[in-house]
């Protein structure tokens, strides 16, 4: 098999695409490069040098807000300059191939791209026609990955549970269309978390997921007992139209999280969600706005550990 | 015109016979004897046998010339060695009418390179609703019908379809696919697919799909060959089938013995195909069933795709892979794997198929077409796109070391192709 396409040929982060592959040392770079930034975003001049006259230009292929914004924050941060393209009601519209798009983009000066798409392996396709000096940094492909969000969860996790190697981590809902599921799966294998579990029905799980290193539950009360860490997925509202979901009430009462079922996992656990929540769908209020949940944190932290990611790709 | 092949080592795939000989040709057709030769060809340190018979290759016209031109594949067919191609109805438009098949069959004889045997369309556009009128095909040239890729997903039309079809006994060629369950699908769903987060295509979308058309061709006797298999379970379907005595024969395509879903790696195009690759193990059951004969024939199962089709992600590639020229060294290290002798190798790729077309080419007996090939089994070669006649360089298979080079193509006893 070819090399991994992230790393160049020293073995260091020149896109980052999935969290797949990565060695532990490269997340662990990333992660503590985070912490560092952490401090950043909290002090009264939110700005580092570090990009000063770097283009980074922002390609979404597919809607986003939040994950824009905070790569647009994070990017600014470290004093790049941002380009934002919303290329839904651009050039791919106009037929425009998605390589001549980057090849012209590339043409402007481009340093990094940040890239979301709805198909699963189009960031690798660019990072393999990009210019040596370029990156390209995965905001979202398909099903297949969202490698910051991965590593804002574990960024995450470890703030709160200080190291993984103890941790039962379980992640509910939709598995099989979950590009998050993924990438924090990837990231908590490598790190040493003991056990993983996924949880929700037959119809969201994709086949042969326990390949990826993770325990299978359908009973999301049994997968819930003694965790420490529960990560609780967004539910697409078309879910219910292609026959894998009969209502979002009843997707609730299996597999929403309740005060009630969350009492079957650890005292301190922590509840986390990538967001966008679907209050009453996977989640409820109480649990949302509750003591043990830690979702807002999760995206001041996606902005230190977007920065992170950028910093060190750039610097390689 | 006589010719006269010396210092062969002579296979001949029907029989099994594999010897130092000579072959002789008089008048388009292989003879025990010679006389005084026009021509002599001296093929000392090389095989000749029957010219190959390709079972799916796409010629691209009428309607995708941008993709590859009859030129260029007829081209890449006899220099692969190819003397004998069916060509599947899905061009645009399809090959659902007699003067868009005449055309085709003329077009391909004044190149006067391979032979083309096209496969009319079963439905009207291949939309799977209407029959299309098979006798004036089977008049126009056409020598079976087949909805290639197209989904069929009415099984009242396909029941249908085989009836009415073996009325007439015309042969009826399809992929054993259930539309619903492929439906969106661009990988096996299994572990890969589930890791690079592609929608899957379950095995049982094949095999579900077979047993429909198994049951079907009990119903009604009709004479139908299954393209492309892709599954073990599909293959255990098939032993049994043949066990039952069913008219039913069956072809794997040359990557599907050779590659598995794990050769997607990080999201290659080139193996982005119909049907998907699958496991491992569906792998090896389906290059120990073409050993065993309950797989009849190997294909290339050509399908040429010009850049801009592939330089896409996974999904919205196009799929398929140029394979007219890689048939014969695919076929040897297949052979090869499976210990076999090159005559038994080569009967995928000769007499099987011509049985399955009813032609009387694939074989060196007296009085048969001369369709011949002079290869030379060893001589090893590097995949490159620059050396690829066919106007499609993409396949998975770039850069892979491979043995087997055709050195002279004979078709009706006419040299075609010399290197």
């Amino acid at each position: 098999m070819q090399r991994n396409p992230q790393l160049n040929e020293k073995g260091e982060l020149q896109h980052l695409l999935s969290t797949e592959g990565l060695p532990r040392e490269i997340l662990l770079q990333i992660l503590d490069t985070a912490e560092s930034f952490a401090g950043v975003t909290e002090r009264e001049v939110k700005k580092v040098p570090l990009l000063r006259g770097k283009s980074v230009f922002n390609l979404f292929f597919e809607p986003s807000t939040r994950t824009r914004t905070t790569f647009e924050i994070a990017a600014k941060r470290l004093s790049a300059d941002v380009i934002n393209l919303n290329i839904t009601v651009s050039s791919a519209t106009k037929g425009e191939s998605l390589l001549d798009t980057v090849a012209n983009l590339s043409a402007m000066q481009a340093d990094i791209f940040i890239v979301r798409h709805e198909s699963s392996g189009a960031p690798f396709l660019i990072a393999r026609h990009v210019k040596p000096h370029e990156h390209v940094i995965n905001a979202g492909d398909g099903r297949h990955a969202h490698p910051t969000q991965g590593l804002l969860d574990l960024f995450t996790i470890r703030h709160y549970k200080k190291d993984f190697s103890r941790l039962t981590v379980a992640i509910v809902g939709d598995i099989l269309h979950s590009r998050v599921a993924r990438s924090l799966i990837h990231g908590l294998t490598t790190l040493g978390a003991p056990e993983v579990r996924v949880i929700g029905p037959q119809t969201l799980l994709p086949a042969g997921v326990e390949a990826l290193g993770v325990r299978v539950f359908h009973d999301m009360r049994a997968g819930l007992a003694d965790c420490d860490v529960v990560v609780m997925l967004r539910l697409q509202s078309e879910r219910m139209r292609g026959a894998l979901l009969p209502s979002a009430q009843e997707y609730f009462k299996h597999y929403g999280l309740t005060a009630d079922k969350l009492a079957l996992a650890k005292r301190d656990a922590i509840v986390m969600h990538p967001g966008p929540m679907n209050r009453g769908v996977e989640i409820d209020s109480s649990v949302a706005d509750g003591p043990h949940s830690v979702i807002l944190p999760q995206v001041t932290f996606g902005i230190a550990v977007r920065m992170a990611v950028m910093s060190i790709v750039a610097g390689n | 015109m006589r010719l006269h092949i010396k210092n062969a080592r002579v296979v001949e795939p029907a029989s099994g016979k594999d010897a130092s000989g000579d072959v002789f040709v008089v008048d388009g057709r292989i003879s025990r004897e010679g006389g005084k030769a026009d021509r002599v060809i001296d093929a000392k340190g090389l095989v000749v046998a029957p010219g190959f018979i390709d079972l799916s290759a796409r010629l691209r016209e009428p309607g995708h010339e941008y993709k590859a031109t009859l030129e260029s594949e007829m081209d890449a067919a006899v220099a692969g060695g190819v003397t004998s191609l069916a060509c599947p109805p899905d061009t645009e438009p399809p090959l659902d009418e007699p003067g868009l098949v005449d055309m085709l069959r003329r077009r391909a004889k004044a190149l006067s390179r391979a032979r083309v045997y096209p496969i009319g369309a079963l439905t009207v556009k291949l939309a799977g609703e209407a029959l299309t009128e098979m006798g004036q095909l089977t008049d126009a040239g056409c020598i079976a019908f087949s909805q290639a890729n197209a989904p069929l997903a009415d099984t009242q039309v396909l029941w249908r379809a085989l009836q009415y079809a073996a009325t007439f006994g015309y042969p009826v060629w399809l992929r054993a696919e259930d539309a619903g369950l492929a439906k969106g699908g661009v990988a096996h769903d299994g572990e890969i697919a589930t890791r690079l987060g592609l929608p899957g295509i379950p095995p049982f979308a094949e095999t579900i799909a077979l047993a429909t058309i198994l049951e079907l061709v009990r119903a009604t006797r009709a004479r139908v060959h299954i393209c492309r298999l892709s599954t073990a379970g599909a293959v255990e379907l098939m032993r049994r089938a043949k066990e039952e005595r069913l008219p039913v024969t069956c072809d794997v395509a040359v990557h599907h013995a050779h590659l598995c879903e794990l050769d997607l790696g990080y999201f290659d195009p080139q193996c982005r195909l119909e049907p998907p690759l699958r496991g491992q193990r569906d792998r090896d059951a389906l290059a120990r069933a073409l050993a065993d004969g309950v797989v009849d024939c190997l294909c290339s199962d050509h399908t040429p795709v010009d850049e801009d089709g592939k330089h896409l992600p996974f999904a919205q590639a196009e799929p398929g892979a140029t394979g007219l020229e890689l048939l014969l060294p695919l076929t040897l290290k297949w052979g090869q794997a499976q210990k076999l002798p090159l005559a038994a190798t080569l009967a995928r790729i000769t007499s099987e198929p011509a049985r399955v077309l009813g032609v009387a080419s694939g074989t060196l007996a007296a009085g048969a077409p001369a369709d011949l090939v002079i290869f030379d089994p060893a001589a090893s070669f590097t995949v490159a796109a620059e050396n690829l006649r066919s106007q499609g360089k993409n396949t998975p298979f770039l850069g892979y070391e491979l043995a087997g080079r055709v050195r002279c193509t004979i078709v009706e006893g006419k040299v075609v192709y010399e290197s």
